[in-house]
């Protein structure tokens, strides 16, 4: 079995907000993140396979695959975006845009075509949101 | 649903590596330059991983600021700036990084009002590090 990780960087903006609390309660919560106008990061997406290694191509996975496969699935959706309010998953009322919940959401967005493509599965997704805040998700319930 | 959350902290502090059983001979041997006599430093990054479920309210497996604030308090305020040689912890042994990692986990564990300590890393340079994972 071998791990491969391809990596990809992407900026978004976004901010902490629960429809469900006060104001009071949320800014009292989530700080600074709470700002209704947002604020971005430059975050870095990881994304682990593991896989037997292909004897003919050596390959666990084609690495263009899984690059394409990032790029069209999570990164055309939230690069250059504000993500509570482009995309799907985080608008207002559904998942708070934290770091987990990034990571969560991209495991959704990319699991179905690497199960359907066989062979890899994937394994974990870790987003940084900066060099020292990351979060990571590996499909556990 | 279960989820990870990585945090990463630098804190810089002195050690001499240096075992009182060995002979000055032996220290030197094992040691090599970690055995010299005033001790050295480095900056340490610590990379502390937390594991529980997503709390569905905040989206959050802990609250930075929370984690934030138990390391200050557990962590940092013990061993930044300081010689580990001198603290209680490396009384009875050797402050190598591995003994740091250990130390460090067991600070944190019983500490985390949310979640679960899975990992503490500690890069003592940008060529070496240390993992104590829960056993």
């Amino acid at each position: 079995m071998v791990f491969l990780t391809r990596r990809a960087v992407f900026s978004a903006s976004h901010y902490y907000w629960n429809e469900a609390w006060s104001a009071e309660k949320n800014h009292q919560v989530f700080g600074k993140c709470a700002n209704r106008n947002g604020h971005g990061h430059n975050y870095t997406l990881e994304v682990t396979v593991a896989g037997e290694t292909d004897p003919v191509t050596g390959f666990v996975v084609d690495l263009k695959w899984i690059r394409d496969l990032m790029e069209r699935e999570v990164l055309a959706a939230f690069d250059h975006r504000h993500l509570n309010l482009e995309v799907e998953e985080f608008k207002a009322g559904k998942l708070i845009p934290t770091t987990e919940n990034i990571a969560v959401v991209a495991w959704n967005r990319l699991g179905p075509a690497i199960a359907k493509a066989g062979g890899a599965r994937l394994s974990k997704v870790r987003v940084y949101e900066t060099p020292e805040i990351f979060a990571e998700y590996r499909g556990e319930a | 649903m279960k989820a990870y959350f990585g945090r990463r902290y630098m804190l810089s502090a002195s050690h001499r590596l240096h075992a009182d059983r060995f002979t000055p001979e032996q220290n030197r041997q094992a040691y090599g330059k970690c055995n010299n006599p005033h001790g050295h430093g480095h900056n340490y990054v610590v990379e502390v991983l937390v594991s529980g479920p997503v709390d569905p309210e905040k989206g959050m497996v802990i609250d930075l600021a929370d984690l934030d604030g138990i390391f200050a308090a557990q962590v940092m305020e013990r061993f930044d700036h300081r010689s580990l040689n001198l603290d209680p912890a490396f009384a009875g042994q050797v402050p190598t990084t591995e003994n740091l990692c250990q130390v460090v986990f067991g600070l944190l564990e019983d500490c985390l009002p949310a979640g679960r300590l899975e990992s503490v890393r500690i890069e003592e340079t940008e060529n070496n590090f240390f993992e104590s994972y829960r056993q």
